[in-house]
């Protein structure tokens, strides 16, 4: 009669799944895994010979190893990490304030209906606004300082996330709710029992979306103003045509990037366990 | 007789009519039209009528999220103007919440009312216990079967104590032999504990089956149209019977109330 489906990934699956140097090595294997490195590999052979295989000069497209040269000599000369330190805690500060705002606005607006209706113009004409475009206003503002750019980032990851939330709870099931004001919860217990948790699986995609976005906002506030960051590498290696320093720049901006989604989805793993085969349908990633 | 544990008196519920058409005179719908019953102590009494006829909405007004617009629900004798403690319900889904586990969404309703972790978990436990799902208290829902969900639902609605379940249509999503089986559960728990029972449902022979008495709602708005006891012995045990030739004469009975034979015609 009742069977349990023992296929689902369940808090006991983990107990027996293998460990996860076995699993790396395992995925090391595989054909498809082979052939993902094998198009890296052909991709780097190609910016190494292919700009002068065409002729295409230096400071247009810089070869692989002009732009690794370049690397090294920006972390003895320029300091490198320490602006890839400023840029990486002002990502991280901007996304957290930002992921914040938005759960917060998310949620009141979503608990009173009144709320939204009043507001909702406002907020979309704010989200139809081009965030980037108050960088150079928050500059003006705040100066040359961390300021900006973590504004920046905060308005662009906070729609994301609060649409999401607030969507969640627009459509959470009515008779979730009236099950918990069937037992008499009150306001308060109604929101952290239930929809604060229905609210995290859209959460976890508006964070995926967040943060990415984080580091747009803060190179574009970088770019504007201030001596600090990767995003005034960027801009101090394109004025002083160095294209293989706005080449290690961007780079690592996206290193930063790729870091922060990780870590969401990451978060997201442990945080949304009890989903079956979350895995499975972003293809591992 | 004994004090009614869930009385309806006169109770008629109207909604805004919210699509309404131009030159319709009328701003809102009934619902529910001077309805009046009783439920005695430990009496399970079935409630049937076509889809759309305002069970729902009366089952609603029993566990206090809905008020009457006119008319007086009781419970225990106290007049219902919000949901109760003496009252729990059941729904066709199991509402289990999927970030907490089976035990834990058993403890939901002992959790809002601030029972002590401890108290909550050996209740829950306990309970899982009788609804046969003991191997699976630390399982999350998406792990389980309808039919286990349900009992988890139904460990959920007991978990808290009280003396009245409402059970709107609880096993209609069911296959047909997981439903028997909960019924027989539901049959021998009710028994067990003395519980009393308003049971939704659009199964005339699960009505039969399960209750001391059956209640026949008319179309929009929803009236109680006939009700009749049914007079079958084994209440408390409703695989035996469904099986008993009394069950043949009550079927179609209901079939004619409700215009069943019409509809197909």
């Amino acid at each position: 009669m009742d069977t349990i489906d023992k296929s689902a990934a369940g808090p006991h699956a983990a107990t027996t799944a293998p460990s996860w140097w076995t699993r790396t090595c395992r995925a090391l294997m595989r054909r498809e895994t082979a052939l993902s490195i094998g198009v890296l590999v052909v991709f780097l052979a190609a910016w190494e010979w292919g700009p002068a295989l065409f002729d295409i000069p230096a400071y247009i497209i810089p070869p692989v190893s002009e732009v690794f040269a370049e690397f090294f000599r920006m972390i003895t000369v320029d300091r490198l990490f320490y602006h890839v330190g400023y840029t990486a805690a002002e990502v991280i500060v901007g996304f957290a304030l930002g992921t914040l705002l938005g759960m917060l606005i998310g949620y009141i607006l979503g608990m009173s209906p009144t709320a939204e209706f009043v507001l909702s113009p406002y907020i979309l004409a704010l989200q139809i606004a081009p965030k980037v475009a108050f960088a150079p206003l928050f500059v003006m503002w705040f100066g040359f300082t961390v300021y900006p750019k973590i504004l920046v980032a905060v308005l662009i990851v906070f729609f994301p996330i609060m649409v999401n939330v607030l969507g969640a709870i627009r459509t959470l099931d009515h008779d979730l709710v009236n099950l918990a004001r069937s037992f008499n919860a009150s306001r308060l217990q109604l929101f952290w029992k239930v929809e604060f948790h229905a609210a995290m699986p859209p959460l976890f995609a508006g964070l995926r979306i967040g943060s990415t976005l984080a580091v747009i906002g803060v190179v574009v506030g970088e770019m504007v103003g201030g001596n600090t960051g990767l995003g005034y590498l960027l801009v101090f290696g394109s004025g002083s045509a160095n294209t293989a320093m706005v080449f290690v720049s961007i780079i690592l901006l996206t290193l930063i990037g790729i870091l922060a989604y990780v870590a969401v989805v990451w978060t997201e793993r442990r945080v949304l366990h009890y989903i079956p085969a979350r895995g499975a349908a972003t293809g591992g990633i | 007789m004994s004090e009614p544990r869930l009385e309806f008196r006169d109770v008629t519920k109207r909604f805004p009519n919210r699509n309404r058409s131009a030159g319709e005179a009328e701003s809102y719908v009934t619902a529910v039209k001077d309805v009046t019953l009783s439920v005695a102590d430990g009496e399970v009494v079935s409630l049937i009528g076509p889809s759309g006829c305002g069970k729902s909405t009366l089952l609603n007004m029993g566990s206090g999220l809905d008020l009457p617009s006119s008319g007086d629900v009781y419970v225990d004798g106290e007049r219902v103007e919000r949901p109760n403690e003496h009252v729990a319900f059941m729904l066709q889904k199991d509402l289990l919440l999927p970030w907490r586990s089976i035990r834990e969404n058993v403890e939901f309703g002992l959790e809002i009312k601030q029972v002590a972790p401890a108290d909550r978990r050996e209740r829950a436990l306990e309970l899982l216990d009788k609804c046969h799902l003991s191997g699976f208290a630390d399982h999350y829902p998406h792990q389980l079967s309808g039919g286990m969900r349900q009992r988890a639902a139904m460990a959920r609605t007991l978990a808290v104590d009280p003396s009245v379940l409402l059970m709107d249509e609880p096993f209609s999503a069911l296959d047909a032999q997981t439903k028997m089986v909960l019924q027989q559960d539901l049959g021998e728990t009710v028994s067990a504990t003395g519980k009393t029972v308003l049971f939704i449902t659009h199964d005339l022979i699960e009505a039969v089956a399960l209750s001391d008495r059956v209640l026949v709602m008319s179309q929009r708005p929803g009236t109680i149209i006939e009700e009749f006891t049914v007079d079958l012995p084994d209440r408390s045990d409703p695989m035996k019977r469904r099986s008993h030739p009394g069950v043949a004469q009550y079927v179609p009975k209901l079939m004619s109330l409700l215009h069943i034979g019409e509809a197909a015609a």
